[in-house]
């Protein structure tokens, strides 16, 4: 429990002492809680395998696989901007680019998340044994190589048991931030089956990341499957309104009081809606569920987190100021650049004034908060290591 | 052992008589893509587009591969690599020599499975797709390979598209039969599928229902399974599900004509399951009022299958027993080439202990009459 409960953090939290984070491109400090690594092919993660699995993907000829995922087709307009697109392969596997983001928003820290379909394989074993070598390339390749980054830990999601072994694993690389998890997978989070994941992210300090996308195990919309990208791209914002409900309405709240959910690529604009609708309905069902002893929106105050990309409203900051008051909370939002989709161009990816007494929230107390392993390097390590 | 008379010596040379080859009809080939590019010219500009920046939407993870990763590279036989590195089955010198030369095919069914044009859930790219697949078909296999037929691939859950394109083709004595994939968004046997059924009959087409397709359902009533040999094995349980569908929502009670091939899905448990349909159907039918056959006699007169993989009893007597109880003239020699579980004609020679005439119905016999070939 030594990480579990952070206290509200001040603007130079997780700094080195006396050297506070240097300013965003928007003024405060900003930390980046949502940027994209991608594992180029399968056969990037041959080296990091063990014999059994290695001779398993050579013989099988899965290493001459990409893995790409249904939902993430990275030739799409959305999966790159133009000018975070690499010239050769997959959006999210050039390390320059990532770094020319974080320069360009000023970011004292980023969060690494990597959605890759290894996580979701029907086979626990070799979802395991891919999630394992996909955190130790994330180490060697990105962590290693830019200080700036810290990590989603990246668990196979079809086994709690595996996946806490993989916690386990990681645990003691305090870059390991945050548990990733997806918002559709094969069975709700709420449900007893993934609280050992729980236990042992609130064990060693981690956060629930639940990024958008979905294993496909089931359809995208309750009716079936729709025959566009653009409905299951929508039908993200469903899944974790589900998702949502299911954390609260379980009892995961109960049981880990001081766990906190990141919800990362969801959209923003569709809670204040399902929060009036979920603490009416509660009213007048809460004998079925009595763990649930507060309403609902403040459960969801205290233990549900988003990150702000991309942002689900038409432009104009005062909307933003007004999402955070039906909120009734400053603490749930996160900054995100989401690099390297395509949400917005050049730096516009904060939807609030930078003048804004939100702005400082977003883009630094929040996350600080929020991610109490992250460690944001101090505003002047460059000319102090030089 | 029968096995000698498909021996490919040249016992001419040895002075021994030339053993007469049995020739087969393969109901069961793969062609295959050298790339994605391949199909591209046979597409319209618009879906070309699309191709390239969006690759396919599917109802299962991964847009590129199935979601249980198969046993062999390509799901082939490690032989089957052409010499210039392309997949199996995409290069028609190579399947000349390897396979339709060497075991004597005098006629081959293509079964095209690459893109799967049934799966996409665009379904006016699925039509395009399936458009491109056929002709695609006719201009790189049957133009170089005149023992080749087509199968005239569908988009089948928008059946006047469907229609349309089976309207488009039957014309063309190239494409044998209709091909549609098993696992669909609703078992076959529902009405939706029927005007696809009706426009078979009336073209006096067979419909061949190759096991796969992308449907985003469990293969198995519990959930999903975590090993390819599970989810191998479903297209077991899954052809019996079809037929199931098929017959009790009496498809063959409105379409007596309609013949319907079942492709890679096994054989052996059909007795089984026409006992069983037979047995319930006696205590249940005031439900199903419209079958008046017992689903037995339906199946013995609508359907056919074909014979890789081949079930391999520990004695080949109950091989024997079993094609008989299925029927002699309903069995369909097929190989599944270049994929891994590949059945040699050889092979299946030692193994069927059934007379020289059964053999020969299986062998070429049956697929003639029902594709009315020479």
């Amino acid at each position: 429990m030594e990480h579990a409960a952070s206290g509200p953090a001040g603007p130079a939290a997780g700094a080195v002492a006396g050297l506070p984070a240097a300013p965003s491109v928007f003024g405060p400090p900003a930390i980046d809680c949502d940027v994209h690594v991608a594992v180029p092919s399968v056969k990037t993660l041959l080296p990091y395998l063990d014999d059994y699995w290695r001779d398993q993907f050579l013989t099988r000829g899965i290493d001459r696989i990409s893995w790409n995922m249904t939902g993430d087709p990275p030739n799409a307009p959305i999966s790159a901007r133009p000018d975070w697109r690499p010239q050769a392969g997959k959006p999210g596997t050039d390390l320059d680019l990532l770094r020319g983001a974080l320069d360009a928003f000023g970011s004292s820290a980023a969060i690494a998340n990597c959605i890759y379909g290894g996580a979701a394989l029907h086979s626990e074993d070799m979802a395991a044994a891919v999630c394992r070598a996909v955190n130790d390339w994330i180490v060697k390749e990105w962590l290693d190589r830019e200080p700036r980054l810290s990590a989603s830990i990246v668990v196979p999601l079809g086994s709690p048991e595996l996946a806490v072994e993989e916690i386990e694993r990681r645990a003691g690389d305090r870059r390991f931030v945050q548990v990733l998890l997806l918002a559709m997978g094969e069975v709700l989070l709420g449900r007893r089956h993934h609280w050992p994941i729980y236990a042992a992210a609130e064990r060693h300090g981690l956060p629930i990341g639940v990024h958008a996308g979905s294993t496909y195990h089931h359809p995208t919309l309750a009716g079936g499957w729709g025959s566009h990208f653009i409905e299951d791209y929508v039908a993200q914002a469903f899944g974790f309104e589900n998702q949502v409900l299911s954390l609260v309405s379980e009892g995961v709240f109960a049981k880990f009081p001081s766990l906190k959910f990141v919800l990362i690529e969801s959209g923003v604009t569709w809670l204040p809606p399902a929060l009036w609708r979920f603490s009416k309905t509660w009213r007048g069902t809460r004998a079925e569920i009595p763990w649930v002893k507060r309403k609902p929106s403040e459960i969801v105050r205290d233990n549900i987190r988003l990150t702000v990309q991309p942002f689900d409203a038409p432009d104009g900051a005062a909307r933003l100021e007004r999402i955070v008051e039906q909120l009734g909370s400053d603490r749930m939002l996160l900054f995100s650049s989401d690099f390297p989709h395509w949400h917005y161009e050049g730096t516009d990816a904060l939807p609030v004034a930078p003048s804004s007494p939100l702005a400082q929230r977003i883009l630094f107390d929040n996350p600080v908060e929020t991610y109490p392993r992250l460690k944001v390097p101090p505003a002047r390590e460059k000319e102090t290591l030089s | 052992m029968s096995t000698t008379v498909l021996e490919r010596a040249p016992a001419a040379q040895r002075g021994t008589p030339t053993p007469v080859k049995l020739s087969v009809i393969d109901c069961d080939i793969h062609p295959q893509v050298k790339s994605p590019a391949e199909l591209m010219p046979f597409l319209p500009k618009q879906w070309q587009d699309y191709a390239r920046m969006f690759g396919g939407l599917y109802r299962q993870v991964f847009s590129d591969t199935l979601s249980h990763p198969r046993i062999a590279p390509d799901v082939a036989r490690a032989d089957a690599w052409p010499p210039d590195g392309s997949p199996p089955g995409s290069d028609v010198p190579f399947m000349r020599m390897q396979h339709l030369d060497a075991n004597n095919v005098e006629y081959g069914m293509l079964m095209p499975l690459n893109r799967g044009p049934g799966n996409q859930r665009n379904l006016d790219y699925g039509a395009a797709l399936a458009s491109a697949v056929n002709d695609w078909q006719i201009e790189k296999y049957v133009k170089a390979e005149p023992r080749l037929r087509a199968s005239i691939v569908i988009a089948h859950d928008d059946p006047p598209a469907a229609i349309a394109e089976i309207r488009k083709r039957a014309g063309n004595r190239n494409f044998t039969q209709i091909m549609m994939p098993p696992k669909s968004i609703e078992p076959l046997g529902r009405r939706r599928y029927w005007p696809i059924f009706e426009e078979a009959v009336a073209q006096n087409l067979p419909i061949a229902l190759h096991v796969g397709g992308v449907n985003g359902f469990p293969p198995t009533g519990g959930g999903w399974p975590s090993y390819y040999i599970e989810e191998q094995h479903t297209n077991v349980q899954g052809m019996q599900g079809l037929l199931t569908s098929l017959v009790i929502e009496g498809v063959f009670e409105r379409f007596p004509d309609l013949k319907v091939v079942l492709v890679e899905g096994g054989i052996a448990w059909l007795p089984a399951l026409k006992w069983r349909l037979d047995k319930h159907w006696k205590r249940l039918k005031a439900e199903a009022p419209h079958l008046r056959l017992a689903p037995s006699e339906y199946i013995r007169r609508n359907i056919w299958l074909t014979t890789q993989p081949l079930d391999e009893p520990d004695r080949d007597s109950d091989l024997a027993e079993t094609f008989e109880l299925v029927g002699f003239d309903r069995i369909m020699f097929s190989t599944d080439y270049p994929h891994w579980d590949f059945d040699e004609p050889r092979f299946l020679l030692g193994k069927l202990k059934i007379g020289k005439e059964n053999i020969e119905k299986i062998f070429s016999g049956n697929a003639k009459a029902l594709y009315g070939l020479a």
